[in-house]
């Protein structure tokens, strides 16, 4: 079976993951220029070498309380089929090399936010990596 | 240069980058043969480079190309198969396209060579009769004459070559002028191999490159900035130098890169003219061409895309808009036909406009055609508005031409028109009047565009708002007089006309330091405006046919600003209309004028005039009534200061106490050939002696109506401002109406009519005719 690469990260105390080939880069914190009016998500714009790219709270969009005073998020940029856009997230972890033998789906009785945005969940030793499906976690416009 | 040779540079540049274009075509075609997409798209440049030539006048490349768009066309429509000898043939038809265009650009002439074989046999492929049919000598016949060509074609390039390498000079890499160029060619050396051939004169650069650069050079500004910044804390003269030097460059070279990217629209439309003017001419028709707006900047990527799509609007106007001469007279009409190209911004838009005076759009013609080529039903031509009909030409597949010209027709165009405008954002309109002309409108967003934009602050953050929509900027010191609020919204008299006001704040619901509730509350409430309240910043700006002011918290700078699109998260945000970088390397939302208009309601028409009450009626009633005038202030009988309104003074005089006579009683001056009656107005409210010493001159406030004229004398005009006011107390003393608190001080009111009807009953002081209209109402 085949394995995969995930680019880490950790939201809260949840370790999330994203495939490698949607991610363009990891950046540490930018300025980011609010968007008055814009859904809660949206954090803001960042200047990306010249590109302006949205900036989303994977913490707002989780539903977790806001990140501490003082702590300064890192950008996952992700590249997306509309556009590039870039996740905020707490901490960087490794490039992981995960065994699909180690795949289940999300189990039913985590919450419904929590279950439109993970795909699907690989048993680490001592640690749980939620795969992040981004195209859900960026779909939010609608709900609010 | 010539008009003639720009055109044919530009012809010549433009068809080797589609035959190039052809070539790749071709190969594809033979892998997939039926493919639809393919087969159109050779078939769309093939007809370009057929209407480039029949333009210009090279009638032997016209016939090459236009036997290969026959051939072609007969293969879009599925009535011709594409095998072997037909690529061949229309292989060769590039190849011979290219020929030609060789001895052009050597010679400034087509060249000797006879095509009229390949044309025999394009023809012969396109009338259906295939080489089966007639046997196989036939084709090896025209496989020979086909090689010939290539063959040919070859050679020439061969020789234009070996010609170019024997002379060493070419090959020196200071680049010519393309204007020296043809100035040589002009003055003889016509042939000559020297001359740089039109393809190397000029480098054509992938936009996306310049992009690239764009985005260094917005991230050498970045760092250029943190050098500055760093600077300031260094004392290391050299340093301090070599910052400055850096930042100039950086400013040079972001201005150069810029400059890439923007061309005035007038570099296509200057090609139009002759256009018009061939075209015309080979059509029997007489065409003036106007041009409004050729200025206007686009972006580099928008003049490509529009390019030829408005050549074939032009060319459309002029073969099927504009009618025969005979015709426009007959119906009125001057026999030239006029074909106007307007370009601008407007609402965050570049607009362009082509209009001709001619017949119009037959709409009966087209919704017949609409019906009998099955776009539309008949049903829903029915329901439709005489603007849609007219949009139906834009349909793939529709052509209203009675006959296939030269020119234009065959079907491509008006859709190709519209998909290529849609394709970079835009929108293509046309309105037409019978007998009066179509114009034929198309809108491009500016996502591409740079633009000036006015910088301003709102609740810490800085917005750009574009300056297309701007119109003039207002700020007003605190306590001053204008704003009000009416019925709930807040509006300001600019120049006699109200101003519904917009708080940028409240719009994007940002905290500010100060509001339009608070400002407003300092007018009513004297306590209040002494509280340091800030300057209120206004930018008037113009939503379509309205007008509003944004209150914004600061007003920065203009800056040149390039448009980038929100991502999807934030597109349907309507109060913004894109983002950009700030020289700061900071991002800032630009606003949509007309999205803010509609949001706040200006737009939608909710501030309406007509409920402003009259304050004069207010000022009457017995409760406290608030004033808005313009007031002239001064100062009678030592510290006691008041006010009277502007509208009734007609000027402000000085006399001699030398000059002042006597007449009865009264006081009087010679005033313009007339007498003026002097009114001590400090003697009548303190009964005090107002001749204090004789060397001081009166200053008197000159009140008229018609002819006769009135001069209250005062002790020292103060200031004149316009004033929002509360007659505070109404009071019985002679010759005071009331007071207010003006500019912190209690100012006496004074009662005109009474002081007036002391001097002269009959006398009532008329407002002057504008300032009335100005104000909008006295006390």
């Amino acid at each position: 079976m085949a394995n995969r690469l995930f680019c880490t990260f950790w939201v809260g105390d949840l370790f999330f993951g994203v495939e490698v080939e949607r991610v363009q880069e990891v950046i540490r914190f930018q300025e980011i220029t609010r968007v008055p009016v814009a859904p809660p998500e949206v954090s803001g714009l960042i200047n990306l070498r010249g590109q302006i790219v949205t900036a989303i709270d994977l913490r707002k969009r989780l539903g977790i309380e806001p990140r501490p005073e003082g702590e300064d998020p890192m950008n996952v940029v992700l590249r997306e089929e509309d556009g590039v856009v870039s996740l905020l997230v707490d901490e960087i972890g490794d490039v992981l090399e995960v065994p699909d033998s180690l795949r289940e789906p999300p189990p039913n009785t985590v919450d419904e936010v929590a279950r439109e945005v993970i795909r699907e969940v690989y048993k680490l030793t001592g640690q749980l990596l939620l795969v992040l499906d981004s195209e859900s976690a960026m779909k939010f416009s609608a709900a609010s | 240069m010539s008009d003639l040779d720009e055109v044919i540079e530009e012809f010549l540049v433009e068809s080797h980058e589609n035959l190039d274009r052809l070539d790749n075509a071709f190969v594809q075609l033979e892998e997939s043969p039926s493919d639809p997409e393919i087969l159109g798209a050779i078939f769309r440049t093939m007809h370009t480079i057929k209407g480039l030539c029949g333009m210009l006048g090279f009638s032997k490349l016209e016939s090459i190309t236009h036997s290969g768009e026959t051939l072609l066309s007969r293969l879009r429509e599925g009535q011709l198969q594409l095998d072997q000898e037909i690529t061949n043939a229309l292989l060769a038809t590039v190849d011979a396209v290219r020929d030609v265009l060789t001895m052009v650009e050597e010679g400034g002439s087509e060249g000797e060579s006879d095509y009229s074989t390949l044309v025999a046999t394009l023809q012969r492929l396109a009338s259906g009769e295939s080489a089966a049919g007639l046997g196989e000598p036939d084709r090896q016949e025209d496989a020979t004459g086909v090689s010939e060509f290539a063959e040919a074609g070859l050679e020439e390039e061969e020789t234009f070559e070996a010609g170019e390498a024997s002379s060493p000079d070419l090959r020196d890499p200071t680049p010519t002028e393309p204007v020296k160029g043809s100035a040589e060619a002009e003055g003889g050396a016509l042939a000559s191999p020297r001359r740089r051939s039109v393809a190397e004169s000029s480098i054509r650069v992938d936009v996306g490159l310049l992009n690239k650069l764009m985005n260094l050079v917005g991230e050498l500004v970045l760092a250029r900035n943190q050098v500055l910044q760093h600077m300031v804390s260094q004392e290391d003269p050299v340093f301090q130098a070599t910052s400055q030097r850096l930042n100039l460059i950086t400013t040079e070279l972001q201005e150069e890169v810029m400059k890439t990217r923007m061309q005035p629209i007038g570099n296509v439309w200057s090609k139009f003219p002759r256009v018009v003017r061939d075209l015309a001419v080979s059509c029997g028709k007489k065409v003036r061409v106007e041009m409004e707006g050729r200025e206007t900047e686009l972006d580099r990527t928008i003049i490509e895309a529009i390019k030829d799509p408005l050549t074939h609007l032009v060319r459309n106007s002029v073969d099927h808009g504009i009618e025969e001469p005979r015709d426009r007279i007959s119906s009125g009409k001057k026999e030239e036909g006029r074909l106007s190209l307007r370009a601008f911004h407007e609402g965050g838009q570049v607009n362009i406009e082509v209009s001709d005076d001619g017949g119009g759009l037959n709409l009966d013609r087209i919704r017949d055609k609409a019906v009998s080529r099955r776009l539309v039903s008949v049903d829903q031509v029915e329901s439709m508005s005489d603007r849609e009909i007219g949009n139906l030409i834009f349909l793939p597949g529709f052509s209203t031409a009675q006959k296939v010209s030269n020119v234009s027709g065959r079907g491509v165009g008006m859709d190709v028109v519209k998909t290529n405008i849609e394709k970079i954002g835009g929108t293509v309109d046309i309105q037409t009047a019978s007998g009066e002309g179509s114009t034929i409108r198309i809108k491009i967003p500016l996502t591409l565009a740079i633009i000036p934009a006015l910088v301003v602050t709102s609740g810490g953050d800085r917005f750009s708002i574009p300056q297309v929509n701007l119109l003039e900027l207002v700020r007003l010191e605190p306590g001053s007089e204008g704003l009000e609020m009416l019925r709930g919204s807040p509006v300001y008299r600019l120049r006699g006309r109200l101003l519904p006001l917009v708080s940028l704040n409240d719009i994007l619901g940002l905290v500010s330091h100060q509001d339009l509730a608070s400002h407003q509350d300092g007018v009513e409430n004297d306590e209040s405006r002494e509280h340091g309240e800030r300057a209120l910043n206004i930018v008037v700006l113009q939503a379509d046919d309205r007008q509003f002011g944004l209150v914004v918290d600061e007003i920065n700078d203009t800056e040149e600003i390039v448009v980038k699109p929100l991502g999807t998260h934030l597109k349907n945000i309507s109060a913004f209309a894109g983002a950009t970088i700030m020289g700061d390397g900071k991002v800032a939302l630009i606003l949509d004028v007309l999205g803010i208009a509609q949001e706040s309601g200006v737009a939608s028409g909710q501030v309406h005039a007509a409920s402003v009450g009259d304050p004069s009626e207010a000022a009457h009633g017995q409760r406290i009534a608030e004033n808005h005038e313009t007031l002239l202030l001064f100062q009678v009988g030592g510290q006691e200061r008041m006010a009277i309104p502007l509208a009734l003074v007609d000027r402000l005089e000085e006399f001699s106490w030398n000059d002042v006579e006597r007449s009865g009683p009264l006081p009087v001056v010679q005033y313009r050939d007339g007498i003026l009656p002097l009114f001590l107005l400090r003697e009548y409210l303190g009964g005090c002696e107002s001749r204090t010493e004789e060397s001081e001159t009166l200053q008197v406030v000159v009140l008229s109506t018609g002819d006769r004229w009135l001069g209250i004398v005062v002790d020292q005009i103060v200031d004149v401002l316009e004033e929002s006011f509360n007659i505070e107390r109404r009071t019985r003393r002679r010759g005071v109406m009331g007071s207010a608190v003006i500019q912190d001080r209690v100012t006496d009111l004074l009662n005109v009519e009474e002081v007036v009807a002391q001097l002269d009953p009959e006398f009532r002081p008329a407002p002057r005719q504008d300032e009335r209209a100005l104000i909008g109402g006295g006390v």
